[in-house]
C-alpha cells in the first residue's frame, strides 16, 4: 500500500483500514476545511477496503475513488456511477475521491481520446459486482442461508423469505474478510436503476461554493510562486539582464534553463510583476515562422509529390479521366489554440528522497516519468495527486509546464507552483495545427461518386487525414495522402485531434458532391453507406449500421428537408454526420438570415455512444461539445507572425459566449451497446452542419475557417 | 509594500502587500480564499467576479489599493451554507462540467438578480455573456440564472453574509 509521508497546511484524511491492517490515506487537502456531512462522515469512518476502487464503512459510507483525471468530462460522477450500480449501493450514501496516480492498482489514468469509458466499463462494473456478491456471502454466512437466496437493494442485503435484511455497513468489515469471488455475474442493461438515470456532478456542491479543488488552489505552507519567460518560436535566449527583478520586493531568485527565464518569488504578483520587469535578448535560431508563410507553403504541399500515401482503393487517375463530373474544393483551418480557462500550472517539490508532485493534467504516468527521465531517477521516487482541472482540451495531455515546476523547484531546492499567465497560455505553445485540405470528387453520369481524393497539408499535424473513415469503403476508387511541415510552432491533440477540422471539410465537400450530383444531401450518404454495406471496398473502419441509425434519428428528430418556419418557407438545414472516437454523431444545423447576414438558430444532435451512463452528464457533453465546435469554426484564429502569436488574450482571441449559442437539442440512439466516451464525438460534426445550413441560407460555401472572417459574415458583430 | 485592512464575507483582513495588487490574488494568495479564479487578467472573462458593495467586479483589474472600505462578497461568503438561490440552481441545474469559471458566473447571477430579481432572458443574456465558460455551459447557465429568478420572490435576493 502506498503511503505518502507529508503534511499540508490543510493536511491529510487517515482513514484506517479494518483489513489488511494499512492505512488507506484520502488525499483531503482540498476538504478538510469544509468538509460536508457525508465527508466528515467518511473520514471517521473505519472503512473496509473491498478492491482499488472501493470501500465501505461501519456507517455505510460507500467511498469510490475515481483514478482518471477529471477535466469537465464528468468521469468523476460516471466512474462511481457504474461501480454504485454494480453494487446495488445507495447513491445518497457513495462519497466519491480523486485517486492519486497509482499504477499498481490501476490502469491508464489518462483523459483523453475519450477513451476512459470504453477501456473501464467492465473493470467498474466488476469492481461494484465483486463487493456486492461479498456483502451477500458475509449476509448468508450470518444467516445461514444460502447466498442465492438473498436479493441486494440500496446499501441492504435481503432475505426475504425470512424477511430479513442487513446493510452494508454492518456486513463491511465481515465481507471484506471473504475470498474475493474469481467470477461474478453482472447485471443486464435492463436491469440498470441507477446508470442511465439523471446524475449530478458529485463537486457541484464544492464547486457552487468556491472550494479548493484545482491545482492553481493548491497552497502548500513555504512553497515559492514562479512564472516563466519563454522563447518566440525559432528563438533562443541571448541574453538577461535580471537585476531589477531580481530587487523587486518577494523575488528570492531568478533562474534560467532550456531557454527559459524563470522568476521566482513570494507571491503570484510579485512574481508577475518581476517577470514583466526583466530584460531579455532573444537571438534566432530557427525559422521564424508567419500565418503568411503557412498560407504560402499549403499551396506548395498540396502540389508536393513527396505525399506518404495513407489509403489507396481501385484506380482513382482513370476514375477521374471517365468522370462525367469532377468537383473539386478546399478547406482551410487555422491555429488555435486550446485556452482552458485554468491556465498551465503545477506544484513540484523536488527533495533528495523523491519528488511531489500535485496538479492539473490529463497524463499523470507522463509527468511521472518525464519528470524521472529529467531528475534521472526511478519513476516509483516520483508521487502524483491529482486535481480537478478547469478544463484542458488536450493541452494537459502534454507534461511541459509539470516538468518546468520540476526545473524550477530544482534550482531552487524549494517546493514551487510553476503559474502560466494567459498569455503565457496562449503565446507559450501548443496548438491545435493548422491544416488545408483539396478534395477531388469524380461523379458518373448518374451521379454516383466514383472516384475520391483527398490530401492534407498541415503544419506539425502528422497525418492530417483519418483515412479509413467515411467514405472510404463505399467508394471503388479512393487515394487519401498527406503532407506535413515541421514547423518549430508547438502542436498537439486538441479535442477530437485532426477529426476537429477534418469532420468540417469532409462534410462539407460530400455537400457539395451531393449538390453536383443533384441529390439530397441526407440520400447521397445514405446511398454511399448502402453501398458500402453491399460491395465494401477495402477495409471498413466504421459500423454502417451504427452510422445509418444517427441520420434517421437526426433526420427524424429535425425534421430535416420538410421543416417549415414561421414564413411558411423550409427553414434552412444543414446535415453532417461523423464517426469519431467509437462514437457517432449526426448533426443538423438551422440559419435563418437576419439583415442579410446567416444566423445559427438550432443544432440538432443524435449520437450513438452506446448505454448512456448518466443523462445529465451525457446531455451536457453533447451540448458543450456542439458549443465548442461551433464557437471554433466561427471565431477561433490563432495567427502567428514572426514565431509570435498575434492574439496574447481573449481581447484579442475570440470565445464563443452565452449570447452566442444557438438552441441544441440532444437526443441518443437507445441500444444496449458497451458505452462509448463522450468528451470528443459530438464536436467534430457541428462546423460542418453549420456551414451547410449556411450554403442553404445563403448559397455561399465557406470552406475557411473562423467563418466570421469570411465575406458572409463582414458586418456582424 | 503596505498594510491594507479589508471587509470580505462580514470579516476583516490585513493584508501587507504592493497597492498595484490586484484584489484576486491578495484573495488567494494572502487570504486563502481560492473561489474566486484567475482566467485571463484583464477583465474578459469573469472568472474573477467578486462584489464590491454588491456589485459585480473584476477582482483581477481592481487594486487592493482601490477597495478601500468597501464591502467585498466572494463566492465563499455569498451565502453561509451554500445555500443562496443562485447556488441552489446552479446546482439544480446541474450546470458545471469542469467548474472553473463558475464561482464567477455565480457572482454575476447574483449581482444581476439583486438589481433585477426577474430579469428577461435579454437581460440575462447580456449580463452572463460577459463570463466565458470554455466547456460550453451556457444553455444551463442560462436556465440556472431563471430558476434563480423564480425561486425567490422579488427582491429577497440578498448577499448573505458569513458571521
Amino acid at each position: 500500500m502506498q503511503t505518502i509521508e507529508h503534511s499540508s497546511r490543510r493536511g491529510f484524511l487517515k482513514i484506517a483500514a479494518a483489513t489488511g491492517g494499512g492505512l488507506i490515506l484520502g488525499f483531503n487537502w482540498f476538504e478538510s476545511e469544509a468538509a460536508t456531512a457525508t465527508t466528515t462522515a467518511a473520514a471517521v469512518a473505519a472503512g473496509a477496503d473491498f478492491n482499488s476502487y472501493l470501500s465501505i464503512s461501519p456507517q455505510g459510507i460507500i467511498t469510490i475513488l475515481s483514478p482518471n483525471p477529471e477535466v469537465g468530462q464528468g468521469i468523476k460522477t460516471a466512474f462511481p456511477i457504474i461501480v454504485a450500480e454494480e453494487l446495488d449501493a445507495d447513491w445518497t450514501k457513495v462519497v466519491v475521491e480523486q485517486a492519486p496516480l497509482d499504477t499498481k492498482k490501476f490502469e491508464r489514468q489518462v483523459a483523453g481520446g475519450s477513451g476512459s469509458i470504453p477501456h473501464s466499463w467492465e473493470r467498474l462494473r466488476k469492481a461494484g459486482a465483486t463487493a456486492r456478491q461479498m456483502l451477500v456471502g458475509a449476509a448468508a454466512k450470518r444467516w445461514s442461508v444460502p447466498g442465492s437466496e438473498c436479493t441486494t437493494e440500496k446499501g441492504f442485503v435481503i432475505h426475504s423469505a425470512s424477511n430479513r435484511k442487513l446493510s452494508y455497513g454492518e456486513l463491511a468489515t465481515e465481507a471484506a474478510q471473504l475470498p474475493v469471488p474469481a467470477d461474478v455475474k453482472l447485471k443486464a442493461v435492463k436491469d440498470f436503476k441507477l446508470i442511465g438515470t439523471t446524475v449530478k456532478n458529485v463537486d457541484n456542491a464544492k464547486i457552487t461554493t468556491g472550494k479548493p479543488l484545482f491545482g492553481l488552489d493548491f497552497y502548500r505552507e513555504g512553497m515559492l510562486f514562479a512564472m516563466l519567460q519563454r522563447p518566440a518560436f525559432g528563438y533562443k535566449l541571448k541574453s538577461l539582464n535580471a537585476e531589477a527583478a531580481k530587487a523587486m520586493p518577494g523575488i528570492v531568485n531568478v533562474v534560467t534553463f532550456d531557454n527559459n527565464v524563470a522568476v521566482v518569488g513570494k507571491s503570484t504578483w510579485q512574481v508577475k510583476k518581476a517577470k514583466d520587469a526583466l530584460k531579455i535578448e532573444w537571438e534566432k535560431a530557427d525559422a521564424l515562422e508567419s500565418t503568411t508563410d503557412h498560407n504560402r507553403l499549403f499551396k506548395e504541399l498540396l502540389d508536393s509529390s513527396n505525399a506518404t500515401v495513407r489509403r489507396k482503393d481501385g484506380d482513382v487517375e482513370t476514375a477521374f479521366k471517365n468522370a462525367a463530373k469532377v468537383v473539386r474544393a478546399e478547406y482551410q483551418c487555422p491555429f488555435l489554440s486550446h485556452a482552458p480557462m485554468e491556465p498551465m500550472n503545477f506544484f513540484a517539490h523536488v527533495r533528495p528522497d523523491g519528488v511531489e508532485l500535485v496538479g492539473p493534467t490529463q497524463t499523470p504516468e507522463l509527468a511521472r516519468n518525464e519528470t524521472a527521465k529529467l531528475l534521472g531517477i526511478t519513476p516509483d521516487k516520483v508521487s502524483v495527486q491529482l486535481t480537478r482541472m478547469g478544463g484542458g482540451f488536450g493541452r494537459r495531455l502534454k507534461a511541459d509546464y509539470v516538468v518546468e515546476a520540476v526545473q524550477v523547484s530544482k534550482l531552487v531546492n524549494a517546493p514551487v507552483k510553476l503559474i502560466w499567465t494567459r498569455e503565457d497560455d496562449m503565446t507559450g505553445g501548443s496548438y491545435r495545427p493548422a491544416v488545408r485540405y483539396r478534395f477531388e470528387a469524380a461523379l458518373d453520369a448518374q451521379g454516383n461518386m466514383i472516384g475520391y481524393k483527398l490530401r492534407g497539408a498541415s503544419i506539425n499535424a502528422g497525418n492530417a487525414t483519418r483515412e479509413d473513415n467515411f467514405p472510404a469503403g463505399a467508394v471503388d476508387n479512393l487515394l487519401i495522402d498527406s503532407v506535413d511541415h515541421k514547423s518549430p510552432i508547438t502542436t498537439g491533440p486538441w479535442r477530437a485531434p485532426i477529426t476537429n477540422f477534418l469532420a468540417f471539410a469532409e462534410q462539407s465537400f460530400i455537400d457539395e458532391v451531393a449538390q453536383a450530383a443533384g441529390k439530397d444531401p441526407v440520400q447521397f450518404r445514405l446511398d454511399l453507406l448502402n453501398k458500402a454495406k453491399q460491395k465494401p471496398v477495402g477495409a471498413i473502419k466504421y459500423d454502417i449500421d451504427r452510422m445509418k441509425g444517427v441520420i434517421d434519428l437526426a433526420v427524424e428528430k429535425s425534421g430535416w428537408g420538410k421543416k417549415k418556419g414561421a414564413d411558411g418557407k423550409l427553414v434552412a438545414q444543414g446535415f453532417s454526420v461523423y464517426f469519431s472516437h467509437r462514437s457517432y454523431v449526426a448533426q443538423v444545423g438551422e440559419v435563418v438570415l437576419q439583415k442579410g447576414k446567416p444566423v445559427l438558430q438550432k443544432v440538432y444532435s443524435a449520437a450513438d455512444c452506446g448505454v448512456v451512463i448518466n443523462q445529465s452528464g451525457a446531455q451536457q457533453q453533447v451540448r458543450g461539445c456542439v458549443v465548442d465546435g461551433i464557437g471554433h469554426a466561427m471565431y477561433g484564429n490563432l495567427t502567428f507572425k514572426d514565431g509570435m502569436t498575434q492574439q496574447k488574450n481573449f481581447n484579442e482571441y475570440r470565445l464563443i459566449r452565452l449570447n452566442e449559442i444557438p438552441e441544441i437539442e440532444v437526443h441518443f440512439v437507445q441500444n444496449e451497446v458497451d458505452p462509448t466516451g463522450l468528451g470528443e464525438p459530438s464536436l467534430p460534426p457541428a462546423g460542418g452542419a453549420v456551414a451547410n445550413a449556411i450554403f442553404k441560407a445563403t448559397g455561399k460555401r465557406l470552406r475557411s475557417q473562423p467563418f466570421v472572417e469570411q465575406d458572409e459574415f463582414k458586418g456582424v458583430s | 509594500m503596505a498594510i491594507f485592512k479589508l471587509q470580505i464575507n462580514g470579516r476583516s483582513y490585513q493584508a501587507d502587500v504592493e497597492p498595484d495588487t490586484p484584489l484576486l490574488w491578495v484573495l488567494r494568495d494572502n487570504f486563502g480564499l481560492v473561489g474566486t479564479k484567475y482566467g485571463c487578467g484583464i477583465a474578459q472573462c469573469g472568472a474573477c467576479t467578486v462584489h464590491l458593495n454588491g456589485e459585480a467586479t473584476r477582482a483581477c483589474v481592481l487594486p487592493v489599493s482601490a477597495v478601500g472600505k468597501s464591502k467585498v462578497t466572494t463566492i465563499e461568503g455569498l451565502s453561509v451554507a451554500g445555500t443562496h438561490p443562485v447556488q441552489q440552481a446552479w446546482d439544480t441545474m446541474d450546470v458545471p462540467q469542469c467548474g472553473y469559471c463558475q464561482a464567477g458566473q455565480i457572482m454575476t447571477a447574483a449581482a444581476l438578480l439583486k438589481r433585477n430579481p426577474k430579469p428577461s432572458q435579454a437581460e440575462i443574456d447580456e449580463t452572463m455573456t460577459g463570463n466565458i465558460c470554455r466547456c460550453g455551459t451556457y444553455h444551463r447557465i442560462r436556465e440556472a440564472v431563471k430558476l434563480a429568478s423564480m425561486s425567490s420572490p422579488a427582491g429577497t435576493i440578498k448577499s448573505s453574509k458569513t458571521k
